[in-house]
This record gives structure tokens, C-alpha cells and sequence, in this order.
């Protein structure tokens, strides 16, 4: 390799060791913890809670689309809560809270070869601002009047008038609150990512070797510090508008035959705020997908990753870019035609380096030795799913495309599978591939396939009806279309059958939640390397890892971290904190 | 907490011209930034995220300032004092504008005389930083209730435009808290220096990690900021 670092020449350590604070009783060790592994399992443990709510109510919203009429208790007020409810849990309380509190923290510190976050007490406190913001948001379900039902883009001025379920009741208000406590507790996480990927690296680990999971993770957490300031500005100016009676988002109004105070305030810069987080928010999600999945293919096809370079500038693109196309959300709402075009042409140039990313993760299989673990298979369904949304992408990133679909179910279809299948799916694959290094034993194999290829046949099950339906016209966001023309039989036949395919897979999900539960005890031994991977989480002296990660020494980094099937080496693999040479590879891009 | 500012700076290698070079340099091994402890840059990075936020909140107020279609009431009639038989415009505003502007001295002066390990004089002038910021935050609520009294509300005010005091109460506000958690850890800060935790490295009560003098220095680069954020709320809502 070109890029490894002869043993006499690593450089002196800048940093000298911090004290860990080390924890006196049992509260400490595993409640108030500041040890970032404990830390991340809190993250996780409680965005799959809430994230399980999530997946009740969408199960309840399938009830009511492919059987309606039957359930009396899903009136078109609790759907519309469902609706709101769902959207909001999984991206901002299950997938941006998994994959950079829970990913973040367990596997930052580790993989740069750190002893922790670089302020773990702050790091703690991260956590439990989260957890109060679950618990606010859950209360809104037991709140008069129930949760808010105004969709999960909040838009006013419906989200905070009488008809909407909960827009005057207290609904909004605890939904708009929790979002702020999310922002302000996420930023107290953030700043630690940042900060140890940027300063707190072991020696010789420089940037350009950092695993692509720690890039995605980083970039995310940057673009998550500039985007959500949006979103926290846009609750603060909702909640006045909602609370005190100010007009920043309420124009004149009158509502059922009354003339409401406000007056003089503009829907439309809630969307301008909204958006400026919410499409950020996308790639927030996207990309720690992105690199986590990076290093999985790389890692079970024993291979490097192909154009590791281009991998990265390609993630920094993507996050840089992801900040100038908000408004391709906003066609409908009205706009010049020019910022139209600026922004369907800023949103169509995404796919160039979302592009060499595709290309660069089936080049890094090309003749690779492929092995068909459970975490592989998750990362070929993540390709191929993301691939299917993205095309759909660039139907609705085109103006005059986007209005004729915009609120039909095609756009249900599209990011679902674009920005909720996929990343899922590289979560399941993450924690079948870490949970060795978590636990210390493997998931079962034979439940773990059955999950895989349930969940992955049955997504696209779901989803693919909803394209059809979507051409066809059926909006979104009604809770019943029994009497539309544009209803047929045939169309209804379809959402019944998307409604069970979405209870089996479902399903699947529990079987899921028993393997993680059943396999802590009774899970096969993995030992510390299981996959036989490269990076620096497997080389730990303790699985799992002890507090302070690394016992006595912190390693010492020689290499990137894709050294799989070099030639001339003992093993298929060689560790980053392995010195020497060998003889020489291909060029790494 | 351990020393993590540079302590070796030998060693560099030459490195690549142009933005080949930029990439080399924050790509370096261990640390991006040389020189850089993490409480130091973990407040810069905060800072730009909290610029985003101010941001967002200036550029909502120019949007609904510029889209009200009834006028704006006039800043320097709304905001003038009668002092002596005269109105005179924005006079409380240079004032607390004063102020603020003086506490970012003092700031400054803590700091060098922080890392000259001068104890009494350090804690001294970030107590009289402190006594200049809640100066400001004083002053910023008896503008706030003489606007009250006038009949401004946050729903309506009896000149104009609406949002005038909706924009008014929600900028200002959320600066003077900014300012006041500021007041806060200045005395907490000038507390522990004034006690000599940072000379024998006493533990944080809550992070158990040791404090050093660039604490103060920390600090600073917060309350400049605050400082900054007001001169541009200054020039945007006042002097617009």
C-alpha cells in the first residue's frame, strides 16, 4: 500500500491521556453513565422503543386504508395523529436518534481510537435531554385532546387551528416542545461527534484513514448542527404563534365563520425554515447509512473499497449540496419559476455523487469474495433499494413532474423506500455486524435470514403497489377513499393487500426483537474479531469493550482501514494497528 | 483535563501546495486543528451552529418585516427616551449597545491576565464582565416595560405592524437569555478562578475533569459572541 506508515515513523502523541471518570456504584456504571458505549445502548434501546409505537401506528393507519369502515375507533381525527405521529417518530426520534446517538457513540470513539467522547459528561446529558423529549412527545398521547395530527411537516396555518386534532388542544404545543428539547440535546451530543472525529484521533489515524462509517457519521452530525438550528426556530415562532397569539406563520384567517386574531403572517417562511432542516434532514439520515454500509460490503466481500477517496468527497459533496435544494419540497406551495429551476437543477445534480457512490459500492464487489452473512445481505438489499428510490427521485426532483404527483402515494412510495427502507435496512445489517463487539455473541443465523428476507421481499411488497397507486392518482394524507372514482376495485384490492403484507412484515420485527433479546445469553461465542475485520472497534483487548476502550495502550494506526486480500499477507485481512509493509496492492482509487 | 493543547510542533512534513494542501492539513494525523484544545473547539463549533439559529431568527424577521403590508412602526420614534424635555432617539439602545460593547473589554483583559495566572485581577474583571452584562439585561427590561406600558404586545402594538413586537420580544429575549447564561458562567467561572482551582487543578464538580486557565478563554469566545449577535440585532432592528 502507498499509504501506510513505517513503524519508527509515528509521530509523537499531541494529546495527552484524559481521566475517565470511573464510575463508584451500579447507578453510575449503567444509568448515569459517561461511558459512550453505555451511552449509545441507551440511545438505541430508546429510539427502538419509540421507534415500536411507530410501528403500531403504522399498522393502524394500514387498518384504516386497506379495510375502511371496519375499525370504528380510527376515526379520520386519529388518523391523521397516526399519519403525523409515525412520520415524526421514525426520522427524528428512531433514525436520526439511532444512527448518530446510537451508532455515533458506541462507534466513533472506538474506530478513531479514542477512550471515550471528548466531553462524556456533556455526552451523558446528551442522552437524558432525549429521553425527555420521548417522554414529552409520548405524553401527547395521553394529553387532552391527544397528540397533533397536523402531518409531520407541521404546516401552519392548519397545524395549530381548531380542525386539526390537537392544534388547539395541547397536541402541538408538546409536539412543538419535545422537538425543541430534541435539538437542544442532540446539539450536546453533536458537539462531542464532531469534535472527537476532528481532534481526539489515536496517533497515525488521520482523516484519510477514518472507516467510511465515520465519515457518514461526522458529516451527518455537521450538517445536523446547521440544519436543525432551522427547525428550532421554526418550533420557537410556532409555539409564540400557537401560545401567545403572535402572527409569524398566520395570515388573516377566518375559521368556521370567525375572523381569527392573526393577521399579516406568512405560511410560506415556515416551509422556507422547515425545509431548510427537513431536506438536510434526508442526508442526515442517509448518510451514516452511506458509510456504515461501505464498510459492511467492504468488510464481508474481503475487499477494499473502491475509490475510498472518492467515497469521501462524495459523502462531503452530497452533505454540501443537500443545503441548496430545499425547496424542490415546495413546487406546490408557489414560487418563481427561475427558483424552480434553480432548485430542480441543484436537486439533479445530488445523483452525481450519489452515483459514484452506487458505482464505487458494486465495483468494491466486482470479483470480491463474497460471503452471504446476514449483515451482506443487508447491505445488497440497502443498493439495490436505494437505488429504487432514487430513481423515483428524479421523476419528483423535476417540476413539472413533481405537481401532477406531488401528495399522491407515489410520493408515500418514494421515500419510503429512499429514506425509510433503506436506512433501515443498513441498520438491521449494523446491528447484525456490531452486535458480537455489543454482547459479545452472535445474532442467530437461522432467524436472522428469516428476518432478512421477510423484511426485505415484503418492503418492497408494501411499496411497489404504492407507486401504481400514486400514477393513478390516490392521494395521501385521506383517511378514506372509498367513494372516489379514481378508487377502483382493483386499486382498493391492492391497499388491502399492502395492508397485510405490512402486519407480516411487522412481524418480522418482533422475531427480530426476540433474536436481540434471546441472543445475549444464548447467542454462539463470537470472540473479539469475528468477521475478521480491519478497523480498530475488532482489535479491542476486552469484547465488549471495557471502559476506556483500548486497556493500557491506545493502538497505533499504520494503514487505512481496507487492507482485505492483500497480497503477500498472512491473512485476508490486515488490522489498522498492524505495522509494515507488504507487498504492494493496487492504488486505493 | 490533561493537557491537549499542541506540544509537539516539529515534525511537519512538508505539505502540497494549493487545496491539495488545505485537504493535507485538516486531514493531518490526530488532531485538524493544531493548537486547538477540545473545549476551545467544542465552543467554536457550537458558536457557528448558534450563528445558524440567530440567523434564522434575523432572517424570519427581515421576511415578515418586508412582506407586512401595513407600516412598520418607526424605530427612532418607538425606541426614543424623553430625557430633559427632548425625545431622543435610540438613546437607551447606545446606551445598553455601550455597555455590552465595554464587557467585551473586560472579557478580553480577563483573559490575558487569566493565562498570566493572575488570580485576583482575572476574577475581578470577569466579575465586573458579569456586573456590565446584567447591567444590560437590566436595562433591556425597563425597555421592555416601557414598551409593555406603551401598549406594545407581542400580538399587536398600536402603531403598525404586528410583528413588530412579535419580532421585538422574541429576538431580544432570546438574546438577553443568551446573555444571561452568560452572566451565569461568568461567575461561576471567575468562582473557580477566584478560588485557585485552575492553579492546583481541582476536579469539576459534575465532569470530575480538571479546569485549566484557557477556561476563560472559552468563556470569552462565548461572550463575544453574544456581543457580536447584538450589534447585528442592533443594526438590523433598530437602525433598519
Amino acid at each position: 500500500m502507498v499509504d501506510v506508515t513505517p513503524a519508527d515513523a509515528v509521530p509523537p502523541a499531541e494529546v495527552g491521556e484524559v481521566e475517565l471518570y470511573h464510575p463508584h456504584s451500579w447507578w453510575t456504571k449503567y444509568v448515569f453513565s459517561q461511558d459512550a458505549k453505555v451511552i449509545a445502548v441507551q440511545y438505541s434501546a430508546t429510539a427502538t422503543a419509540i421507534g415500536l409505537v411507530a410501528l403500531v401506528l403504522s399498522w393502524l393507519m394500514r387498518l384504516q386504508l386497506g379495510f375502511p369502515g371496519t375499525f370504528d375507533f380510527i376515526t379520520p381525527e386519529a388518523y391523521y395523529q397516526f399519519i403525523t405521529m409515525h412520520g415524526m417518530i421514525m426520522v427524528i426520534y428512531l433514525l436520526t436518534a439511532l444512527f448518530l446517538g446510537g451508532f455515533g457513540n458506541y462507534l466513533i470513539p472506538l474506530m478513531v481510537g479514542a477512550r471515550d467522547m471528548v466531553f462524556p459528561y456533556v455526552n451523558m446529558l446528551s442522552y437524558w435531554v432525549y429521553l425527555l423529549a420521548v417522554l414529552v412527545l409520548v405524553s401527547s398521547f395521553f394529553a387532552p385532546g391527544g397528540p397533533t395530527g397536523a402531518g409531520w411537516t407541521l404546516y401552519p396555518p392548519q397545524a395549530i387551528m381548531t380542525g386539526t386534532p390537537g392544534g388547539q388542544d395541547w397536541g402541538i404545543i408538546l409536539m412543538l416542545s419535545s422537538l425543541i428539547l430534541f435539538i437542544i440535546g442532540f446539539t450536546m451530543g453533536g458537539l462531542n461527534y464532531v469534535v472527537t472525529v476532528l481532534q481526539g484521533r489515536t496517533r497515525g489515524m488521520t482523516l484519510m484513514r477514518l472507516p467510511l462509517t465515520v465519515w457518514g457519521i461526522f458529516t451527518a452530525t455537521v450538517m445536523a448542527l446547521l440544519a436543525f438550528p432551522a427547525l428550532f426556530v421554526a418550533c420557537v415562532m410556532m409555539l409564540l404563534d400557537r401560545a401567545l397569539g403572535t402572527s409569524f406563520f398566520m395570515p388573516a384567517i377566518v375559521e368556521m365563520g370567525q375572523q381569527l386574531q392573526h393577521n399579516g403572517g406568512s405560511p410560506i417562511l415556515f416551509q422556507h425554515l422547515f425545509w431548510f432542516f427537513g431536506h438536510p434532514e434526508v442526508y442526515i439520515v442517509a448518510l451514516p447509512a452511506f458509510g456504515i454500509v461501505s464498510d459492511l460490503i467492504s468488510t464481508h466481500a474481503r475487499k477494499n473499497i473502491f475509490g475510498y477517496r472518492m467515497m469521501v468527497w462524495a459523502i462531503i459533496a452530497i452533505g454540501a449540496l443537500s443545503f441548496v435544494v430545499w425547496a424542490h419540497h415546495m413546487y406546490v406551495s408557489g414560487m418563481h419559476p427561475y427558483f424552480g429551476f434553480f432548485f430542480a437543477t441543484t436537486t439533479l445534480i445530488i445523483a452525481v455523487p450519489t452515483a459514484i457512490k452506487v458505482y464505487n459500492w458494486v465495483l468494491t464487489l466486482w470479483r470480491g469474495d463474497i460471503h452471504l452473512t446476514i449483515p451482506m445481505l443487508f447491505a445488497l438489499a440497502f443498493i439495490v433499494t436505494f437505488v429504487n428510490g432514487g430513481l423515483t427521485g428524479l421523476f419528483l426532483g423535476n417540476v413539472v413532474v413533481d405537481v401532477p404527483l406531488s401528495d399522491t402515494m407515489f410520493v408515500v412510495a418514494h421515500f419510503h423506500m429512499v429514506m425509510g427502507v433503506a436506512p433501515i435496512l443498513v441498520i438491521f445489517g449494523a446491528i447484525y455486524h456490531w452486535y458480537p463487539k455489543v454482547t459479545g455473541r452472535m445474532l442467530d443465523e437461522t432467524l436472522g435470514k428469516f428476518h432478512f428476507w421477510v423484511t426485505f421481499l415484503g418492503a418492497y411488497l408494501i411499496f411497489f403497489p404504492m407507486h401504481y397507486l400514486g400514477l393513478m392518482g390516490i392521494p395521501r394524507r385521506y383517511a378514506e377513499l372509498t367513494d372516489m372514482t379514481i378508487m377502483t376495485e382493483s386499486a382498493h384490492h391492492l391497499n388491502s393487500f399492502i395492508s397485510i403484507m405490512a402486519f407480516i412484515v411487522g412481524f418480522a420485527q418482533m422475531v427480530f426483537l426476540f433474536n436481540l433479546i434471546w441472543s445475549i445469553r444464548h447467542g454462539r461465542e463470537a470472540g473479539g474479531n469475528p468477521w475478521r475485520a480491519t478497523t480498530l472497534e475488532w482489535q479491542t483487548p476486552q469484547t465488549p469493550p471495557a471502559h476506556g476502550n483500548f486497556g493500557k495502550e491506545l493502538p497505533i494506526v499504520y494503514r487505512w482501514a481496507y487492507d482485505y486480500s492483500v497480497p503477500g499477507a498472512k491473512e485476508d485481512f490486515i488490522p489498522q494497528n498492524v505495522p509494515g509493509d507488504f507487498a504492494p496492492s493496487k492504488e486505493p482509487s | 483535563m490533561a493537557e491537549t493543547t499542541m506540544t509537539h510542533t516539529s515534525q511537519m512534513e512538508p505539505r502540497p501546495a494549493g487545496w491539495r494542501g488545505i485537504a493535507a492539513d485538516w486531514a493531518s494525523d490526530q488532531r485538524a486543528f493544531k493548537n486547538v484544545s477540545w473545549g476551545k473547539a467544542m465552543m467554536w463549533i457550537f458558536l457557528l451552529s448558534d450563528t445558524f439559529i440567530f440567523g434564522c431568527f434575523l432572517l424570519s424577521y427581515m421576511t415578515a418585516r418586508i412582506s407586512t403590508r401595513v407600516p412598520w412602526p418607526n424605530p427612532s420614534e418607538v425606541f426614543a427616551l424623553r430625557i430633559g424635555g427632548s425625545e431622543i432617539p435610540l438613546i437607551l439602545i447606545a446606551i445598553m449597545t455601550f455597555v455590552l460593547i465595554s464587557s467585551s473589554g473586560t472579557m478580553a483583559m480577563a483573559v490575558n491576565f487569566g493565562y498570566r495566572r493572575d488570580r485576583r485581577k482575572t476574577a475581578i474583571l470577569m466579575l465586573l464582565t458579569a456586573a456590565l452584562g446584567a447591567t444590560f439585561v437590566g436595562m433591556q427590561a425597563f425597555e421592555w416595560t416601557k414598551l409593555i406600558t406603551e401598549g406594545v404586545r407581542p400580538w399587536g402594538n398600536p402603531w403598525g405592524a404586528a410583528q413588530f413586537g412579535s419580532c421585538f420580544f422574541m429576538i431580544t429575549g432570546f438574546h438577553g437569555t443568551h446573555v444571561t447564561i452568560g452572566v451565569i458562567f461568568l461567575i461561576i467561572v471567575a468562582r473557580k478562578v477566584w478560588r485557585g482551582d485552575f492553579d492546583i487543578g481541582r476536579s469539576g464538580f459534575f465532569t470530575s475533569r480538571r479546569g485549566r486557565y484557557e477556561n476563560v478563554e472559552i468563556m470569552g469566545l462565548y461572550w463575544h459572541f453574544v456581543d457580536l449577535v447584538w450589534v447585528f440585532i442592533f443594526a438590523f432592528f433598530y437602525l433598519w
